[in-house]
Order: C-alpha cells, then structure tokens, then sequence
C-alpha cells in the first residue's frame, strides 16, 4: 500500500503567532518555515502586518517582518521590480514572484505564503533550484553557429526574424512555471520542464543559430521533452506572463515535420 | 575565539561579482587559459545588471551619423571633466568591438530593417563634438537591454570552463604584508562553511551601493560589498560624492523608468502641463544629462509646480507616442508602470521623481582594471593583484555624471580590459607565495564577532537611520549645513553599528547575517561619501552645492580619494584627473562651461 501520510518530520506543525501591536488595519501572512539546523519539523508562523505602514507588494510585507518582527525570517530577493527573479515563492495558492505580487490582490483573509512547490528546501522561503540550474546549463543555452561571425559587424537578422523571440528571451528563469508543472513534480528529475523548454525553444527559433538539428536531436527523448502533457499551469503562472506550453508545443511540431 | 575551518581553493584569478562586468571577465579569464572562479552572492542572472532598461552606447552609426571620437567628446562633457580622457577614448574607442562580441554571443538585440542593431538616442548624445544632431547611439533590446545582456553573458560562462561558486558572500580580502591582494574569504551562504580563495588576481566586480539611500533605482542586494572590503583593506575610494540621482524613479516605488522613454520622444511636464526642459536645456530639452534633468526637476517641485496631492513630483507624458512604439520599444516600462504606479502609459503619465541610481564613485582603477592608490607621490601606483571592474569602479570614465547607456558599456569593455590585462601579467598556474599563517585573523575574528552579535540595535533600525540620513543630507542639491549636519550624523550611525544585534544564529542561509555585513559595507561607504561632498567646494556634475553654484577648475578639478578605519576617522586625498589621451586620435577635450 502507498503511504499517503507524511513521515514524522516532514508534518507542518502550528508556529509562533506575532500580533500586530495596536494596528488598526493589519493583514495576516501564514509564512512556511523550516530550519535545518534546529532539528524540528517545519512550521507555519503567523505574522500580523500593519498594513497602515506596509508597502504594497508581498515582498513588502516580507521585509517588514524581517525588519521589524523577526529578523530570521528568510527568503530570497534582490531587484524588487519582477525582472531578476529571485523571490519566486507560492503566495495564496500560485507561484508567483513576492515583489508584483499586490497584497490587496490576495484572496480575502490570511495570505499563505509556501517556498515553490516539490524542491527540496534550504531553508524557509529558500529552494534549492541546483538541478534546475544544471537542467538550463544541459540545453547548452548560447549561440551555436558553423559559420563565421563577420569580422567587424553584427550578424544580420530581419525584425520579423527577431520578432519570433519575443515571448521567449523574456524569461527570467524564477522556475515558477516548472514548480507549478504536476508533470515537473512527478517527474522533474528527467523531464525538462517548461522553463527549460521555453529556453530551447528561444534559441532553435533564432535565425542566427546554426544547430536547430542537434538541438532538436538533443530534445528526443521520451521524458525530456514529451513528459508535457499540457496542462498548462506553466502558462496560468508565468509572473511575465509569457506561455511556455506554446513553446512546448511548437517544438512538438518541430519534432513531428522532421519526421515527415 | 572558536577555530573556524576553512576550504581552501587556488585559482589563478577569481571574480567577486557575477553582474555584467563580473561575467564578461569570468569568461573572459577562462577563454585566456588561467583557471578562473566566480564568486558571487546571488545566482548570476539575478545581478542587478538584469535591471538595465534602455541601451548601451556604441558609435555603430547604424541609423545615422556617427564617430567613437564623438562619443568620447559627449562622455568628456558629460563627465564635467572629471572624467580621466585616456580610460574615456580607450571605452569609446572598444565599444565598438564589444557591442558586435555581444551580438555575436545572441544578445536578441532589437533591429533596424535592414537587420542591424537598433540605436536610440539618449541624453548628452551628440554628434559633431557637441554641434551637430542628437547621435542615434545606444544599442537596445527593447527595454530590457540589461536583461538580454546579462542572460547572454551567463550562457556564453556556460560554454566556457570558469568555475562558479554561486550563493557565496564575500567576506574580507585577504592582504599581505606588502599590501598586495592574495585572494578572498567567502562564506558559501547554503552550507554555512568558509572558503579561502587564493589567487594571483582579485576581481571586485560587485557592483554599487545605491542602498545607502533610502530611495534608489537599485536592488536591495546593492550594498557595495567590493567597497566595502576595499575600505576595510584600508584602501581608498574615489569620487564618492558624485551620486547619480535618475530623472525617472517611479514615484513612491522608486523603480526604474529607463531615460529611453525620452530617447523615443517621451516629455517630462510640470502642473502646468509644460515641458520645461525646454528652460533648462534649449538644445536637447529632455535629453539633457541625468544630473541636469534631476536638478531641473528638483527646481519645478521647489518653486511649486510639482504635482500631486504633495506637488512633490514630475509627470513623465508618453501617450502621444502611441501603442505600436511603445508595444515595440517600450513593453517593460509599459508593464513596470502598471504595476508600480497603476498607470496605463498610453493613456496616462507615469508620475516620477529623481531616484538614486548610480555610483559615478568608487575603487580607483586605471584602464586595465587595476587597482590604484596615491603611494609615496605617485598616483598611479597598482595594488598588486587587485581589480576592480563595472559600477564598483571609478576608472574613471564617467567622472562626475554618467551618460545614460554609458554604465553597460563600461561593464563589457572592463571586463574585457581586464581579462585582457591579466592574459599579459598572470602566469598559468603560476606559483603562489605562502600565506601567513595568520592571513584570515581578522576576517575570522569579524564574522566571530558578527555572528554572535548581541547589541541594542537590529540591523534594520541602523540601516533605516543611514538610508534616511544620506537620503536628506546627500541629495540632489547640497549645502554646506545639511552636509555637515550630515557627516555628524552619519559618524554617530556609523559608530552604533558598535551595538548592532544579529538574532540569527544559524550559518545555514543566514540572511540576517549577511545583511548585517552588508550594512557594515553600506555604512563605511555612506560616510566616506558624505564626507567627500562636505568637503567638495564647489558644483560639478552630479555634486551640486547651493553655497558654491560654480565648477572651480582651479582648485578643484582633480579626484577625492577617501578612506576609512576601524574608528570611523576618515582621511582625504587627491588624484590627478588624467587630462590626456592615449593614442593622436583623438585630442584632448579643454575644460570649458557646459552648457546643452
């Protein structure tokens, strides 16, 4: 019989609860928290915010706690406008990123706040993103050309040739779309996922590489590519609102026209 | 003091930083054959040069008249003279090459229709040393010029054998006795562990310390950690009262609104609805430099023509550019402005307000990356075997204002310089002296000291003290009071970083820690640079002093250097401004009134 139940540590138990002293508008964040040098089972805490002095993003309220609260709050972010990428986590049920993520925009009551979903977790807010890193490094992700660069000038490429990169190049590798992907969760470990497969797609679609081939050679196989069975969360997700799964699927046609 | 253990690892070179400078010379160092390591904080890709919006300067002359002669003269004049013309011809001149690498490396630059890289025009970009049209000079991905550059950098490191040690945090340099650098300690942030790395050849490419203020373009990992360990090393900064302040911060949120907004034709307005950059700057309008266009702004607000409930900021007006522009060469901003200020811009003005953006200040360098210092008399003297690159830099080449799109430039063509420098001077595998048996003392006895930390004051109630201070004291305009004022206050913060309290005492992913380190890089470099504007008499670029409105030549046209020890004395110096170039090329660009 499969265990349904989890393993003793690994069961959330109930944390501490940090009241908002005198406010009289706060919000309250269920935040995930797991220290791996303290030996307990991970916990849910709960943060009461003053939302009178609290900016408005998810990522506001989290710096406000661990300015103001409870500075071993840990989590990742750097740029706090939506483009590098750091702080994806899952707020209020979606992957998504902390820092354009309203708080006013959460469903009413507590906002539930979980690091991304199915890795394995350093700490807190923090996820290991090790094999999705390796996984990005293994499509080999640059510029692949038999030919010469002209000595002294770019190479050309017509705007509607560049156009086809727009809804690709954008991505900023959060891996929101893949840890929301059932197939990625079930699979991960070969399967490429859809930021992965968006990254193929961004470079087997640009007129100037030279290796669509082997890139596509690279992609046949029955988990790397063909573990996408549409589901689409990747799409629903994608904080840059960019579509993996079209990308997906045109390499899917890709596939299908070689072997005509 | 208990025994710390340390990792030990010998590289012929390693790079702090994996920003767009830290990358271009990581690769760079690999592709030369020396056996390189990249340390950096964050996971590449999320360095701030990711941020960049609107372009990087290349005299490519796709789309109209143009010379890399004409450049330098722009970046002269943009620098108010400040600027050392030999590192400025040799950027100008190399940025022609660089910007074709890039491209060639697939940054999905935006096209021309005849497929060659798209140029905008951006502020205090001229033809004709100043006298002819508007140049069409910066090279841009849309609006996410920064992003496609750094994403591009990171998979051209993948296909080159440098090692990477990602989510490792800086500690201290490692110095001899001769003060030379010989490498780095790092804390790998995930494990916990101590790392040493030895090397022939240090490379700060750590970027600036914009978080110094309370309100700035910058991310929060922008702490200046290079400086920092710099000022520790007992080493001296340049020029750290030239703080660029950007025209358009998005009001309240302080994000980025690239200067190409204006490049594709976009106005700043008052209450009035005028566009009064016609007042200020006759010429190019909205196209003057960042510094003029902020204290252009700051005056509007002053004499009552901001708008708003607090008449406390500045409307940036694109909707007359229409939505097949602003889809094409303006999507970023278009979703940054709904977000941030939930301002549809084809309908709306976006409301903004001069937001600190850029550190013209930093770690003297000359134009191969070396590391500088006044010793004995001589101002050029290198430090043997330390680098500097990118914004964590003052080559100096953008003197006492930065040109927009002038900043990611910098960053390819040091990394490269620097790659290429030490291509010449490092032995592959070369042998490396012995470190002292005591080498990482100090290092050790700080983070000891740091990690147990149990004083008064939470990190966040120094740093809130220091951004506000530097935010009121520092700003766009300065007057010898509000300084002075300000450096007594900046001394008294700095001396409570003496109480500060770290709550948490893991080692596994301890932020709060790092913050705190952070802080203590932000602190040194924050007083350094108030210091350095109390004592700059006069107005230059982006250091604008009410009591002394006029640049002074004479006395002043000439660098600060600045250092700081453990007690918070700081001590002022001067470098000569090279007024030279290096090649008959190009002449040098005489002092005179800068006017647009």
């Amino acid at each position: 019989m499969a265990e349904f139940s989890l393993p003793k540590n690994s069961q959330i138990q109930k944390g501490r609860h940090w009241p908002a002293q005198g406010a009289k508008q706060s919000r309250t964040f269920k935040v995930y928290r797991w220290n791996p040098d303290d030996g307990m089972n991970p916990r849910v805490d709960t943060y009461e915010v003053d939302m009178a002095t609290c900016g408005p993003m998810v990522l506001d309220a989290l710096i406000k706690i661990k300015n103001e609260i409870d500075p071993t709050l840990t989590f990742r972010r750097s740029c706090r406008e939506g483009i590098c990428g750091s702080c994806a986590m899952n707020i209020d049920g979606t992957n998504t990123l902390a820092c354009t993520k309203a708080i006013e925009d959460c469903s009413a009551g507590d906002v539930p706040i979980y690091p991304l979903p199915h890795m394995p977790v350093v700490k807190d807010l923090v996820p290991d993103l090790t094999h999705f890193y390796a996984q990005y490094a293994s499509i080999r992700p640059w510029l692949r050309t038999q030919s010469p660069s002209p000595s002294d000038r770019e190479r050309l490429q017509s705007p509607e040739d560049r156009k086809k990169l727009d809804g690709l190049y954008e991505c900023i590798l959060c891996a929101c779309c893949s840890t929301s992907c059932p197939s990625y969760w079930w699979n991960g470990d070969r399967y490429l996922g859809p930021a992965i497969l968006l990254q193929a797609y961004r470079w087997i679609i640009d007129s100037r590489d030279e290796d669509t081939g082997s890139r596509l050679d690279d992609l046949e196989d029955p988990f790397k590519l063909y573990r996408c069975h549409t589901i689409m969360n990747c799409a629903r997700t994608c904080p840059k609102g960019l579509n993996p799964a079209q990308a997906i699927g045109e390499i899917k046609k890709l596939m299908l026209a070689r072997r005509a | 003091m208990p025994a710390y253990k340390i990792h030990e690892h010998t590289f012929d070179m390693v790079v702090v930083g994996a920003g767009g400078a830290g990358l271009r010379a990581t690769f760079g160092l690999a592709q030369k054959g020396l056996k390189t390591a990249c340390i950096t904080k964050v996971f590449p890709t999320r360095s701030h040069t990711v941020a960049a919006q609107g372009g990087v300067a290349a005299a490519l002359a796709n789309m109209g008249e143009d010379d890399w002669r004409y450049h330098f003269f722009d970046t002269v004049k943009g620098s108010d003279w400040l600027g050392d013309q030999d590192a400025i011809e040799y950027m100008c001149r190399e940025a022609i090459p660089a910007i074709i690498e890039l491209e060639h490396y697939g940054v999905p630059f935006s096209r021309t229709d005849d497929g060659k890289i798209y140029q905008r025009p951006f502020g205090g970009m001229t033809t004709r040393y100043g006298e002819g049209p508007p140049a069409q000079r910066t090279c841009a991905a849309a609006d996410r010029t920064g992003h496609a550059i750094l994403h591009t950098l990171y998979q051209q490191s993948l296909a080159h054998d440098a090692q990477f040690f990602i989510e490792y945090f800086a500690l201290d340099l490692i110095m001899d006795a001769n003060g030379a650098c010989r490498g780095v300690l790092a804390l790998d942030m995930a494990e916990g562990t101590l790392h040493l790395f030895k090397a022939q050849g240090t490379v700060l490419a750590t970027g600036g310390y914009g978080r110094a203020y309370f309100s700035a373009t910058s991310a929060h990992t922008c702490t200046g950690d290079g400086g920092g360990m710099v000022l520790r090393a007992g080493l001296a900064m340049q020029d750290m009262e030239f703080v660029q302040f950007h025209p358009t911060g998005i009001y309240g949120a302080g994000c980025l609104i690239t200067e190409g907004v204006r490049g594709e034709g976009g106005i700043l307005r008052n209450s009035n609805g005028e566009r009064f950059m016609e007042r200020y700057a006759p010429s190019v309008k909205d196209l003057a430099p960042r510094d003029m266009v902020s204290r252009a702004m700051t005056m509007e607000i002053r004499e009552g023509r901001g708008v708003g409930e607090h008449k406390d900021h500045i409307l940036l007006d694109l909707t007359h550019l229409g939505p097949e522009v602003i889809h094409e060469k303006l999507p970023g901003i278009a979703e940054s402005a709904r977000i941030f200020a939930n301002v549809d811009v084809e309908k709306q003005p976006i409301p903004v307000i001069p937001t600190v953006h850029y550190n013209m200040g930093g770690i003297p360098t000359n134009y191969h990356g070396e590391v500088v210092q006044l010793k004995n008399g001589n101002p050029d003297e290198v430090v043997p075997g330390l680098y500097a690159i990118g914004e964590a830099a003052c080559v100096s080449v953008h003197g006492a204002n930065r040109l927009g799109s002038n900043s990611l430039l910098d960053l390819v063509v040091f990394g490269r310089a620097v790659a290429n420098r030490a291509a010449e001077t490092v032995k592959r595998d070369g042998k490396q002296a012995k470190l002292a048996g005591d080498a990482c003392d100090s290092a050790l006895a700080r983070l000891d000291k740091l990690r147990n930390a149990n004083g008064g004051t939470p990190t966040a109630v120094i740093r809130d003290k220091m951004q506000r201070t530097m935010q009121a004291d520092a700003a766009v305009f300065r007057t010898g009071d509000t300084l002075r004022d300000g450096v007594s206050k900046m001394r008294e913060i700095h001396a409570s970083f003496g109480d500060v309290k770290v709550s948490d005492r893991s080692l596994i992913w301890n932020s709060d820690l790092i913050e705190t380190y952070e802080l203590s890089n932000l602190l040194d470099q924050a007083l350094v640079t108030i210091v350095s504007a109390e004592n700059r008499t006069e107005s230059r670029g982006a250091h604008a002093r009410e009591d002394f409105p006029d640049r002074d030549d004479a006395n002043w046209q000439k660098h600060t250097l600045c250092s700081v020890d453990e007690r918070g004395q700081t001590n002022i110096d001067y470098r000569p401004v090279h007024m030279y170039t290096l090649t008959d090329d190009v002449s040098v660009v005489p002092p005179k009134k800068r006017v647009y």
